[in-house]
């Protein structure tokens, strides 16, 4: 394992594209809960993750991590308002905090989801276990 | 839909996760990780088998939530992915998810969640907030 470099803490890794929360796309990560979902119906309070998964994503890209050594070790949402279909998301996480516990690195995060206006529409705080090796 | 009064007991709900609904939710989540898809790739890096996304357990809950509270506002929601949810190949694992209304005010209510599968807890100080 690779360990992350402690200089990532304060770091900003922006979600490289924006999000567009678009029915179709509710719909099938409303369903893959198991759920019936239709227009008009809220979005799932976690959907604002899959916009939040592309910061991670762009963090772990940008350090080096494997994906499959990734588990998620805690994840909580502030929301300002719930989403709506038709915001275009963008988002930035910031690395918080990394200890290593246990041959596991434990990294802290924090995201904040805007709209296309710039307004705060929810804020995430995520651990990710970076796994040492089985 | 139940009355969000303080320490009212929530009805206890319980779902299914399958393979076929991983496969499903990688998609629509746009995660790619293979723990979640691959035994072989689970296994190689100590996990027990195959473990469902510690969002899809997070997002039952919700569904939960929404189910209990007539898909009131969240205000508020997170817990810790403290064990994980094996799915096995054929078949499901069974998510239960119970909950009781903890405090009621300025608002809002507070919802205690107890998220478990096999009789164990999968969430850890699982917590959702729900304008009331």
């Amino acid at each position: 394992m690779v360990p992350v470099d402690t200089d990532v803490i304060g770091r900003r890794y922006p979600a490289g594209e924006q999000h567009e929360v678009t029915a179709e796309a509710v719909r099938a990560f409303a369903e893959a809960t198991g759920a019936t979902w239709s227009e008009g119906d809220p979005v799932p309070a976690t959907y604002p993750i899959v916009a939040a998964f592309r910061a991670m994503t762009a963090f772990l890209d940008a350090e080096g991590v494997d994906l499959s050594r990734i588990v998620h070790g805690e994840q909580r949402f502030a929301y300002e308002r719930p989403l709506a279909v038709g915001d275009r998301l963008d988002v930035e996480l910031v690395v918080a905090s990394l200890r290593a516990i246990g041959g596991n690195e434990i990294v802290g995060t924090a995201s904040e989801v805007r709209d296309a206006d710039g307004a705060l529409v929810c804020t995430g705080k995520a651990t990710l276990v970076h796994r040492g090796d089985a | 839909m139940s009355a969000l009064e303080p320490g009212a007991v929530l009805p206890t709900l319980t779902y299914d996760v399958t393979r076929e609904q991983l496969v499903a939710y990688a998609a629509a989540a746009g995660d790619p990780n293979p723990i979640h898809q691959d035994e072989e790739v689970a296994l190689a890096v100590g996990l027990p088998g195959v473990i469902a996304h510690g969002m899809l357990t997070l997002a039952l809950a919700a569904r939960a939530v929404a189910e209990w509270t007539g898909g009131a506002e969240v205000v508020e929601l997170g817990a810790k992915f403290t064990s994980p949810v094996v799915v096995p190949a054929e078949g499901a694992a069974q998510v239960v998810v119970a909950g009781t209304v903890k405090a009621v005010a300025d608002g809002t209510a507070t919802l205690a969640l107890e998220v478990t599968c096999d009789g164990q807890k999968v969430l850890g100080a699982p917590k959702a907030v729900v304008r009331a």
